[in-house]
C-alpha cells in the first residue's frame, strides 16, 4: 500500500472517538440528503401523475384567427378600433401530414389526433353540457391513461360506443350497456352505447369528457374529415416548451405546454425544486464543516506526528495528501452510511403511512443515481474540506515541531 | 581520522571523491529575527568524514541545535554553504532538500519521536516507506533487521507508545538507520535516560558507526559520552572554539 494511505487510515484510526463522530455526522448529512430529495422528488412525481396523468403534455391547434381587414391600404380612413376575431371551431389543414410531422420531433413519445367540441349528453328530459372528444383509443391511451382508469366496461370506441367520466354518468343514471344521446349546437344528434366508466382524477373531466371515436365526432361536429388539435406526450416534462417551440417552427401550428396551462402547478413544482436545492446545499455545507473541523483539530493534535515525518523526508505533496486522502476516506465512508441511512429511513416513512388502497402516502424516489449523486458530493467536498487543513499541516515546521517536542 | 575502507564501502561513499568528506561547512552564519537581527552562528567551518563519530558540545544556547538543524536541512543558514555527500545544499529548492533529507539523513531527537500510532517495526520502515524505492518484502526485511540488531526483537509489533524511554530510543536509533543514510545526527540522544539506558542507546550508535562508517554527529550535555567520541566539537557563543580528537 502506498505511504499516504496507510499514514491516512491509520490517523483515522487513532482518532477513534473523534473519527466515528465526524463518520456519523457525514452519513447524517448523507442520509438526509438521500431521505429528503427521494420524499421531495417522489412527492412531486406523484404531483405531476396525478395533474398531468390526465392531460398531455403538448396541445398543438390551428393558429388563432386574425381579423381581415375591410379597409383598402392607402385608403383615408382612420381605423379606429379592431376587434378581436372570434374563434370558429377549427381544423388543423392538412392534419396528417401535420401528425407525421409531429411525430418526427425529437423527444415527443405519443401523439393523439383528437376531433372535440362542445355537445349536450341527453338522457330523458335530463341534458348536461359535455366536451366531446373524438379519439382513436389506442392514441389517446398513451396521452391519458383511460384503460388504466376505467371503473366500469372497456376502453373501445367501435360503432357507437360512448365511453365517459363517472361524475357525467352518476349526474344522467348511466351505466354500461345503457344508451345515452349527443347532440351538438347545428342540430345533429346520434344515439350511443355507454361502452366505459372512467375516473381520471379530476372532477371537471369526470363531469364533462365523452369519448367517441374520431368519426362519430367529425360527423356530430360538422368537421367533415378535419380535427381539431394534436395532443403530445415529451419524454422529459420541463422540456415541454421546448419540444412545443420545435412543433411550431415545424408545422406553423400553435403549440400551448401543459406549462401554460397549469401555471400553479408549474410554481409548486418549481418551489418544490428549490426546497429541494437547499436541503441539499445546507447538507452538504454540514457534510464540509463536519471533516474541515475534525481535520483541523486533526492537524493541531498532529503536528508532532507531521514534524516527524516531514524530517524524515516526506515532501510537501505527500503530507498534503495524507490530509487530503483523510478527508476522501471520511467523506466516502460516511456517504456510504447515510445512503444506507437514507434508503432505511425512506421505506419505513414508506411504509408507515399507507392509503386505503395500499398505495403509500408519501411515495418515495429512490433511484440509484441518487445515492451515486450524494457519495460523489459527499466525497468531493470532504476532499475540499481537507485541502485548508492539508495545507496547515504542508506548512508545518519540523524543525519547530521537534525542538519543542 | 576518517578510517577509509573499514568494513567494505557499503553506500556510505560520496559521490566523486571517496575521500573527501561527507559534511563540510564554510563560513555558515544563521541570524534570527527580522526587525532586530540576532546572530547566533558565526562562521562556522567544519568538515565531518566517513565513519568519524562527532561529539557537539557546548554551553546551552551556544547554537549547537541550531548547527544540528542546519546540517538536517531542516533549515537553511543565512550565510555560507554546506555541502552534505559531494552536494551543495544551497543549490536544493526546498522539495529538493526534503527528498535530500530523507535520502542522506537519519535522525535521533531527544523526545525519540516514534510515530505512536505505528507499530515498532512501522516506525523503523517508515522512512523507507516515504522514500519507497524498494520492494514491501525487502523494507520489512530491513526494518525487522534493525529491530533485532537493536535488540527488539520481540517488540515488532508492539505501539511504540508501550515502550519504556529507552527501547522507544532504540526503535529511533533504527529508524536513523533504516535508509543507510551517510550522515546520521542525534540531538541528546541519552538526555531523557537513565545512565544504563544512555549507555546502551549511545553504544548501538558506536556499533552501527563502526559497522556501517556513516558519519556520526551527536549533540550532548554527558561529558562522560563525549569523552568516548573520534571527535570532540566545541561550541561557545556561536563559534567553534574546540576541536580534538581522541587517540584512536
Amino acid at each position: 500500500m502506498r505511504f499516504e494511505v496507510i499514514v491516512a487510515l491509520r490517523f483515522l484510526r487513532e482518532g477513534r472517538f473523534q473519527t466515528w463522530l465526524t463518520l456519523a455526522g457525514v452519513a447524517v448529512g448523507v442520509g438526509v440528503i438521500v431521505f429528503l430529495s427521494a420524499l421531495i422528488s417522489g412527492l412531486q412525481e406523484r404531483l405531476i401523475e396525478n395533474t398531468l396523468g390526465s392531460q398531455p403534455h403538448v396541445v398543438v391547434r390551428p393558429v388563432d384567427e386574425a381579423a381581415r381587414r375591410m379597409v383598402e391600404d392607402g385608403a383615408d380612413t382612420v381605423v379606429a378600433k379592431v376587434e378581436k376575431a372570434a374563434q370558429r371551431p377549427r381544423t388543423i389543414p392538412d392534419w396528417p401530414l401535420n401528425l407525421a410531422r409531429i411525430e418526427r420531433v425529437p423527444g415527443i413519445v405519443a401523439t393523439s389526433p383528437i376531433a372535440a367540441g362542445a355537445a349536450f349528453a341527453v338522457k330523458g328530459d335530463v341534458s348536461k353540457a359535455v366536451a366531446l372528444r373524438g379519439v382513436d383509443p389506442a392514441r389517446f391511451d398513451r396521452i391519458v391513461d383511460v384503460t388504466g382508469r376505467l371503473t366500469a366496461g372497456t376502453f373501445r370506441l367501435e360503432g357507437s360506443d360512448a365511453v365517459l367520466g363517472e361524475g357525467l354518468a352518476r349526474d344522467l343514471g348511466l351505466g354500461v350497456g345503457d344508451k345515452v344521446r349527443l347532440l351538438t349546437e347545428g342540430g345533429r344528434a346520434d344515439v350511443f352505447l355507454v361502452g366505459g366508466v372512467f375516473d381520471l382524477g379530476a372532477k371537471d373531466l369526470n363531469e364533462r369528457w365523452v369519448l367517441v371515436s374520431i368519426r362519430n365526432a367529425q360527423t356530430l361536429l360538422n368537421l367533415q374529415e378535419g380535427i381539431t388539435s394534436i395532443e403530445a406526450r415529451v419524454d422529459a416534462i420541463f422540456e415541454a416548451e421546448r419540444r412545443a417551440a420545435d412543433i411550431v417552427d415545424r408545422t406553423g401550428l400553435e403549440a400551448d405546454t401543459w406549462m401554460q396551462i397549469n401555471r400553479q402547478l408549474l410554481v409548486g413544482l418549481k418551489s418544490q425544486i428549490a426546497s429541494a436545492v437547499m436541503i441539499q446545499f445546507f447538507g452538504v455545507l454540514a457534510v464540509a464543516l463536519g471533516i474541515a473541523s475534525v481535520l483541523v483539530v486533526s492537524v493541531v493534535q498532529k503536528s508532532r506526528e507531521i514534524g516527524i515525518l516531514k524530517a524524515i523526508g516526506t515532501s510537501t505533496g505527500k503530507t498534503m495528501t495524507v490530509f487530503v486522502l483523510q478527508g476522501a476516506i471520511l467523506g466516502l465512508a460516511g456517504s456510504a452510511l447515510g445512503c444506507l441511512l437514507g434508503a432505511v429511513l425512506a421505506i419505513l416513512f414508506r411504509n408507515l403511512a399507507l392509503a386505503p388502497d395500499g398505495s403509500p402516502v408519501f411515495p418515495v424516489d429512490l433511484h440509484w443515481t441518487r445515492f451515486v449523486a450524494a457519495s460523489v458530493v459527499a466525497t468531493a467536498v470532504g476532499i475540499a474540506a481537507a485541502v485548508a487543513p492539508a495545507r496547515r499541516a504542508a506548512k508545518l515546521d519540523p524543525a519547530e515541531v521537534i525542538r519543542y517536542g | 581520522m576518517a578510517e577509509p575502507n573499514e568494513i567494505g564501502a557499503s553506500g556510505f561513499v560520496a559521490p566523486g571523491d571517496p575521500d573527501g568528506p561527507i559534511l563540510r561547512l564554510r563560513g555558515v552564519r544563521k541570524s534570527f529575527g527580522t526587525h532586530v537581527v540576532t546572530e547566533v552562528l558565526h562562521g562556522i567551518d567544519l568538515d565531518v568524514h566517513a565513519g568519524e563519530f562527532v561529539a557537539l558540545v557546548g554551553p546551552s544556547g551556544a547554537g549547537k541545535s541550531t548547527v544540528l538543524n542546519l546540517v538536517g536541512l531542516l533549515d537553511r543558514p543565512s550565510a555560507g554553504r554546506i555541502w552534505l555527500d559531494g552536494t551543495d545544499t544551497s543549490t536544493l529548492d526546498d522539495a529538493g532538500l526534503t527528498r535530500f533529507r530523507g535520502e542522506k539523513i537519519g535522525f535521533v531527537f531527544q523526545f525519540h519521536h516514534l510515530l505512536p500510532a505505528f507499530t515498532c517495526l512501522e516506525n523503523v520502515m517508515m522512512p523507507l516507506l516515504v522514500h519507497r524505492g524498494r520492494p514491501d518484502a525487502e523494507m520489512r526485511d530491513r526494518a525487522r533487521d534493525l529491530l533485532v540488531r537493536v535488540g527488539l526483537r520481540d517488540k515488532q509489533d508492539a505501539r511504540a507508545s508501550d515502550l519504556s524511554g529507552g527501547q522507544q530510543q532504540r526503535v529511533a536509533v533504527a529508524r536513523a538507520l533504516a535508509m543507510r543514510p551517510p550522515l546520521v545526527l542525534a540531538d541528546e540522544p541519552t538526555g531523557n535516560l537513565d545512565t544504563h539506558a544512555a549507555d546502551q542507546v549511545f553504544d548501538l550508535l558506536r556499533e552501527f558507526n563502526r559497522e556501517y562508517r556513516g558519519a556520526f554527529v551527536i549533540v550532548t550535555h554527558d561529558a562522560r559520552l563525549a569523552g568516548r567520541c573520534d571527535r570532540i566539537v566545541e561550541i561557545v557563543d556561536g563559534a567553534i572554539r574546540g576541536d580534538s580528537r581522541a587517540s584512536m
